[in-house]
């Protein structure tokens, strides 16, 4: 599978905050979905990407290029989508259109109407006049009407309501039936990804600690649940975070296979989410790319 | 085609649509050289992954269910059925076998036998 971005050994300090050693690809054709608490660092990640941020170490390819000689052959396929509103606020669509259209050679003005259409967006209402799930749509729409093969989001459900979010899960698979097209998408609110991604990369203080298709995501870890006295020095290693109670334990584990085996019929197995991984993974602290 | 799928089912879900669509061939709802929807329209349809569609689909043609041809899609293939069919049928004759060979044991005659079975397919 071809690798639309690439990320080696990527590393970006800050004062008190790094981005450490992130390898990461994403596939041509998919939906990768980027998890991490607020401040994990998925901002970081995503701007050096998009060339907004250099890192300190490591390499940055995207479509196979790189952004010292192809910077604005990338960012002619790439259609950034961002939380919050990155137009000035009190242009409308039409005066941002006579703006974006021209520094894109795919510009399709035909598409940009149908989405502008499809949307329900007002052409002639300043942006900031606009709720939040309206200006994400409008964004959305400017991205696509350049023919944008790799859509970059970062958090673009944070702060919309739970039927626009599904409305908006809906259009990104609705994108996805053409197989050219990639989408990378990061969030904190998981459901949304337990849903539609492909990929899950999950980042920790500033560490990829998963980076797996859902499939692999759901063969690999599951909540166990069972009695207390199963536990021991070596069945409680089967596991990446054990939470005790008086009437048993929780656990999540990274190696259902071993569970089977250990466990058999004795303890209750569950799916995991990726709101348990999340909260597991950092409770245990215990890091396995 | 319908298929649905349950979230809080522990079969996975790619199993959960390789068995509807399964017994969707073997039922004959699914004819021979019937289009599938594409991996893409179907997780769109299903709310799910493509990564997941996909599986599911790739198992299904491993097993010859289904095939597949670049750039049109995939299709309910032509030749298995029948072996399929034989498959099953021999399987659900060694498994009478041994349901013949306990109702012997404990003395069940074949009236009461039959009664049981009409009794459990009407179910």
């Amino acid at each position: 599978m071809e690798n639309v971005v690439e990320l080696k050994g990527v590393t970006k300090a800050f004062k008190g905050f790094s981005v450490d050693d992130i390898n990461l690809e994403v596939k041509r054709g998919f939906i990768t979905g980027f998890v991490g608490a607020n401040g994990a660092g998925k901002s970081t990640t995503i701007k050096m990407m998009m060339n907004l941020l250099k890192p300190d170490h490591g390499e940055v390819k995207v479509f196979g290029l790189d952004y010292k000689t192809n910077e604005k052959e990338i960012k002619e396929r790439i259609g950034f989508v961002y939380d919050g509103n990155v137009f000035y606020e009190g242009l409308n669509l039409k005066d941002i259109k006579q703006i974006v259209a021209p520094a894109y050679k795919q510009w399709d003005d035909e598409l940009f109407n149908y989405y502008i259409d499809r949307f329900d967006l007002p052409l002639n209402k300043a942006m900031k006049k606009l709720s939040k799930g309206m200006q994400m749509k409008a964004s959305l729409a400017i991205a696509l009407s350049h023919h944008a093969e790799l859509i970059i989001m970062d958090e673009p459900t944070a702060g919309l309501d739970p039927i626009f979010r599904r409305e908006f899960l809906d259009l990104l698979q609705e994108l996805m039936i053409d197989s050219n097209r990639t989408i990378f998408f990061s969030s904190h609110i998981t459901t949304d990804l337990d849903r539609i991604a492909d990929y899950i990369a999950f980042i920790q203080d500033g560490e990829l600690v998963v980076n797996q298709s859902i499939e692999e995501v759901a063969e690999n870890y599951a909540i166990v649940k069972g009695e207390l006295e199963l536990l021991d020095q070596d069945t409680e290693k089967a596991f990446v975070e054990v939470r005790r109670a008086s009437t048993g334990f929780e656990a999540l584990t990274n190696n259902l296979k071993e569970v089977n085996d250990i466990f058999g019929d004795s303890v209750v197995i569950e799916n995991a989410t990726l709101e348990d991984i999340m909260y597991y993974l950092r409770k245990g602290g215990v890091h396995h790319v | 085609m319908q298929i649905i799928i349950s979230n809080s089912s522990k079969e996975p879900i790619y199993e959960q649509i390789i068995n509807q669509i399964k017994s969707s061939i073997l039922s004959g709802d699914l004819k021979e050289g019937t289009a599938l929807p594409s991996i893409r329209q179907l997780a769109k349809d299903l709310q799910i992954s493509v990564i997941t569609t996909k599986r599911a689909y790739e198992e299904l043609e491993k097993s010859g269910f289904i095939y597949s041809i670049v750039g049109k899609g995939s299709f309910v293939a032509e030749q298995n059925l029948e072996v399929i069919r034989e498959k099953k049928l021999k399987v659900i004759e060694e498994q009478l076998s041994a349901v013949i060979e306990n109702s012997k044991e404990i003395g069940l005659s074949f009236d009461e036998l039959q009664e049981l079975l009409e009794l459990l397919y009407e179910e």
